[in-house]
């Protein structure tokens, strides 16, 4: 079978690529248009250390075709940042949310997903919208509290 | 949440800056495993066996070689015969043919995944049809799985060179028991005998797995003139390079690995399975390779922990002293010998002071993946039952857990039970954290219950090299060969900062490759900070007094003249008035006119690393209808030394907590009667995650290890093990009902409860 | 002398006995004479055994020193992860 000719917008610039019929959109982003930042833990949408977000919604890129994502918005970590870190990436980073770091950018983008959503979630509200992110190093407890700093600060900046 | 101890001199050890390398893992720029090419790499795979023992009676790969594109083809017929000799690669010993005969089969598959060949091709689709093309002709053998199924005089037999060390007389036949090791104090007899309750068990756990979130990812080049690059993420760049020269016979210095970022290892990235393939495939095909694995095969072709199974057996007087211990532990080691058992037995009592105890450990091969290390390795499983039978004794004589642990609390002076004499321990501490917190004093509701337990980890020191350059402009590297699974960076480049006298900004950490920095043992053991960290101090003292030398020599005065404080030198010569302070900047800026560059590196072998314990308080909930699990609330104080870096040792605290919490409830290895695995991947084989924990209350009990020149103990290891009993014992109380077999998964539960109502 | 304390394993090599007062003022000593008592015993616990010496953990410790009343236990090599 011959390759398909996606033209997909990343991250808010026009991104184009050849794609096998069978390829993830994590395989393009990762191989084609070099964005490894998104990552693969399992291949099969049970971790969410591939999340990123497609037109609006979080998706595990593993289990989305890269055909798929002809015509639509793609967002991923490389574009969280505009002109500094997001207030999720310097709260991830003031409260320790990190230890190696892989699960991350799939949990940034989760959060940021969950922040757009509902911009005052509770504690439980934020775990249930988080559980498909695997984190085995921190317990989470960091994590959590990161997320909910960061939501009221972007409350905050909102009501000034 | 911490009681940091008085020093207020530090400036900088203690704080929470914001770690080096935060910003680009937060923007998805940190390079891992998988995050690496090679201009012209190839894709390598690896075709795994299908059954769990079988004998290789022929590999045809001349199918597989013919199709364009496939580059090259291997089996272990290509590798080097490797002799039987341990070596130290990473912590322990290992052996270096049984490591080379797991990276590849000889003659016999030994598990479900044992790699057998493997490929590189100029795509992914030409690897995967390669590897289809391999025909392989097995003859099936029956395999076992089960430890005391392996154990039996008529189990199939692994390895026809086996037999048990550790008896009185070698046996004559060959089994799958490997060694027998053990500990004995005192007259356990005398001890029964005079005991006035007596408690007694049969304790089982399952394979776990690390379970890190990043595969095994390796990009690798050998030269056409046999120099050798590995990019590979890890957890000791010089660990990859020497077990990729014994397993391959090359010499160390034709290996350049460059440490990756690494995505979590927790002891299962402390030995090599794809490198060496991925060097042998470059050889073989021209050109680099990569190879990542998939998460099946990370479940399938990767070490677990061992399942088990224990026996114990307390005896204590009525006012809850424990007189006597019998211990029994049974350990998987998976196809090749060296299960962590003698761990087991080392750590099982090494919270108690008991008189009288014997302590026995049986290492035994099995039919599944070689065993790898996993966070404190034996402790968590041994601890399991030793804490859930404390607990059982606790409640037939009345007393409060908490009590029945100070009672027979080691102490600082005492014995720990292989041997040595403890000191500078803060066991006790953590203990009195607990009984303090307001964790401990909220009522219980219905079905729920309250547990805990405690636990104990050796950590080690090491070899280690810790290096510092001071740049031209007086801004500092500290460069260390310990690859950084848990923020150990950023508390290297604070220890440097406080020694130096500059701010921890002005410090910036790399882990250099193998061919740019000394050696230095893996990061593993709860040794880094200990370790490599007093390999940095000492390096930095070198800078100190290199810096005063060249001070005195600017200003022309005595050394003992020249006093350094906050990254200044300043001149006490009273015949000087006129000589200014020197700022680093300064010295750095006349390096040249005081001798060169100013460098210094330190290689020791740290010794003195002082042991960790923690004591853990969990409460739970169960759904009496479904056998649902909920955990309420979870305290855990640990004796960390002292927290260089708090927020870090808080996280080491946590992460382990709630890796003990997925072995308690529902993590486990389930196998079909083929001996394969049912659950290769993150649906089935269930670890924690968002909404099944609570907030993790870390207490920070500081009791400095006085031989580190802050007071450091290791921290990783010890908060893995309380948690399988702490949430046992939970459910116990809520239950009322005793399930000594982890996990305890609903069903567990659900039949316990069943069984104790009918 | 330094009173040391074999485990099971090393009492292989000497028939049972695990208890020894041995001059010697570092590990490579203590070590080269344990070798010279009970052949084998050197290098097995070269490859497979710590030191702890007064309550500290050593490993690879030829060059640790023992003091003259050292308490000195020989157990099996720790490794973590």
């Amino acid at each position: 079978m011959s390759k398909r000719h996606v033209t997909t917008v990343v991250n808010g610039d026009q991104a184009e690529f050849l794609a096998d019929p069978a390829m993830t959109l994590l395989d393009a982003l990762r191989d084609e248009l070099n964005l490894t930042g998104t990552k693969e833990g399992c291949g099969s949408g049970d971790c969410g250390a591939c999340t990123v977000i497609l037109d609006g919604r979080i998706v595990c890129s593993c289990l989305v075709l890269a055909a798929e994502a002809e015509g639509k918005r793609v967002e991923t970590i490389e574009g969280l940042a505009h002109e500094g870190l997001h207030p999720l990436q310097q709260k991830f980073l003031e409260h320790a949310a990190l230890q190696c770091g892989f699960c991350t950018p799939g949990l940034l983008m989760a959060s940021k997903a969950l922040l757009d959503a509902n911009p005052d979630p509770t504690e439980t509200e934020a775990r249930y919208w988080l559980a498909g992110n695997l984190c085995r190093c921190t317990g989470y407890d960091k994590i959590i509290r990161a997320v909910l700093d960061a939501a009221a600060e972007l409350r905050q900046a909102r009501a000034a | 949440m911490s009681e940091t101890l008085e020093r207020p001199d530090l400036k900088v050890v203690g704080t929470r800056p914001i770690r080096p390398d935060g910003a680009d893992k937060v923007t998805g720029r940190a390079a891992y495993g998988a995050d690496y090419n090679m201009p012209g790499q190839l894709v390598g795979k690896v075709l795994r066996s299908p059954h769990a023992h079988a004998r290789i009676v022929a590999i045809d790969t001349r199918k597989a070689r013919a199709i364009p594109g496939v580059k090259a083809v291997i089996t272990g017929a290509d590798l080097p015969e490797v002799a039987s000799a341990l070596h130290q690669g990473g912590e322990a010993a290992s052996n270096m043919r049984d490591l080379a005969m797991n990276v590849m089969a000889r003659d016999k598959a030994l598990y479900e995944g044992h790699a057998v060949a493997a490929v590189a091709a100029i795509s992914a689709a030409k690897a995967d049809e390669a590897l289809a093309a391999i025909e392989v002709t097995y003859e099936i053998l029956p395999h076992v799985i089960e430890v005391e199924d392996a154990m039996r005089p008529d189990a199939p037999v692994l390895h026809p060179h086996v037999f048990t060390e550790g008896l009185e007389a070698k046996p004559d036949k060959a089994s799958n028991i490997v060694k027998r090791s053990g500990f004995n104090r005192g007259d356990v007899a005398e001890g029964f005998a005079s005991a006035d309750v007596v408690v007694e068990g049969r304790y089982t756990t399952q394979p776990v797995h690390q379970g890190y979130i990043e595969p095994h990812a390796t990009v690798a080049s050998w030269g056409a003139d046999g120099q050798c690059v590995v990019w590979a993420s890890s957890q000791g760049q010089f660990m990859v390079q020497t077990y990729c020269a014994k397993v391959l016979g090359l010499e160390n210095s034709n290996i350049r690995v460059i440490p990756a970022e690494i995505g979590g290892g927790f002891g299962g990235k402390t030995t090599v399975y794809l490198e060496p393939l991925a060097l042998a495939l470059s050889r073989a095909g021209g050109a680099p390779v990569k190879m990542v694995m998939t998460r099946d095969e990370v479940f399938r072709a990767t070490g677990p922990t061992s399942g088990s199974v224990m026996y114990v057996k307390l005896g204590a007087k009525s006012d809850g002293t424990i007189v006597a211990a019998d211990i029994e532990l049974k350990f998987q080691a998976g196809a090749y010998a060296g299960s962590p058992v003698a761990q087991g037995c080392m750590t099982a009592l090494a919270c108690y002071d008991v008189a009288n105890f014997t302590i026995t450990g049986w290492d035994v091969v099995t039919n599944t993946p070689k065993v790898a290390a996993y966070r404190a390795p034996g402790a968590p499983i041994a601890a399991f039952a030793v804490e859930s039978a404390v607990d059982e004794l606790a409640r037939k004589l009345n007393i409060d857990p908490i009590a029945i642990r100070e009672k027979n609390a080691v102490v600082s002076g005492g014995k720990a039970p292989y041997g040595p004499t403890y000191q500078n321990i803060g066991y006790v501490e953590t203990l009195a954290a607990l009984k303090a917190s307001d964790h401990y004093k909220i009522p219980l509701g219905p079905n729920q219950g309250r547990g805990m337990a405690v636990g104990f980890w050796f950590n080690i020191g090491g070899l280690s090299t810790g290096a510092i350059h001071v740049q031209e402009d007086g801004s500092v590297v500290v460069a260390t060969s310990n690859p950084d699974i848990g923020g150990s960076r950023a508390s290297m480049a604070m220890m440097a900062a406080e020694t130096l006298g500059v701010p921890v900004e002005k410090v910036r950490p790399v882990i250099p490759d193998t061919a740019s920095i000394g050696f230095s043992m893996l990061t593993g053991g709860s040794r880094t900070t200990y370790a490599t960290g007093m390999a940095v101090v000492q390096a930095a003292e070198r800078v100190v007094a290199d810096l005063k030398r060249r001070a005195a020599a600017l200003w022309d005065t005595a050394v003992e003249n020249v006093e350094w404080k906050d990254g200044v030198a300043t001149c006490l010569d009273a015949a000087k008035p006129d000589a200014r302070p020197l700022p680093l900047a300064r010295l750095a800026a006349t390096a040249g006119r005081t001798g060169g560059p100013i460098s210094a590196e330190a290689s020791i072998n740290a010794q003195g690393a002082g042991p960790g314990f923690g004591a853990h308080l969990c409460d739970v909930e169960v759904d009496p209808e479904t056998g649902q699990v909920t955990v309420l609330r979870y305290t855990a104080a640990q004796d960390v030394g002292r927290a260089i870096h708090p927020s870090y040792v808080e996280g080491q605290v946590q992460g382990g907590a709630a890796q003990g919490v997925g072995w308690a409830l529902n993590e486990e290895y389930v196998f079909d009667r083929d001996g394969r695995m049912e659950n290769p991947g993150f649906l089935d084989y269930r670890v924690p995650v968002a909404s099944d924990l609570p907030m993790i209350d870390a207490i920070l009990v500081e009791v400095p290890n006085p031989r580190h020149p802050y007071g450091v103990k290791g921290v990783g290891e010890v908060p893995i093990v309380p948690p399988l009993a702490a949430v046992a014992n939970a459910v116990r109380g809520a239950t009322g009902v005793r399930i000594p077999d982890l996990p305890l998964s609903p069903p567990r539960i659900m039949a316990a409860m069943e069984k104790a109502q009918g | 002398m330094a009173h040391v304390t074999l485990n099971a394993e090393c009492a292989a090599f000497t028939g049972g006995a695990t208890e020894f007062d041995i001059a010697a003022d570092s590990v490579g000593r203590l070590v080269t004479e344990l070798d010279r008592r009970f052949p084998g015993l050197g290098e097995f616990v070269e490859q497979r055994m710590s030191v702890a010496i007064d309550g500290e953990i050593h490993q690879d410790a030829w060059i640790s020193p023992i003091g003259p009343d050292s308490d000195v236990y020989l157990i099996p090599r720790i490794g973590g992860g």
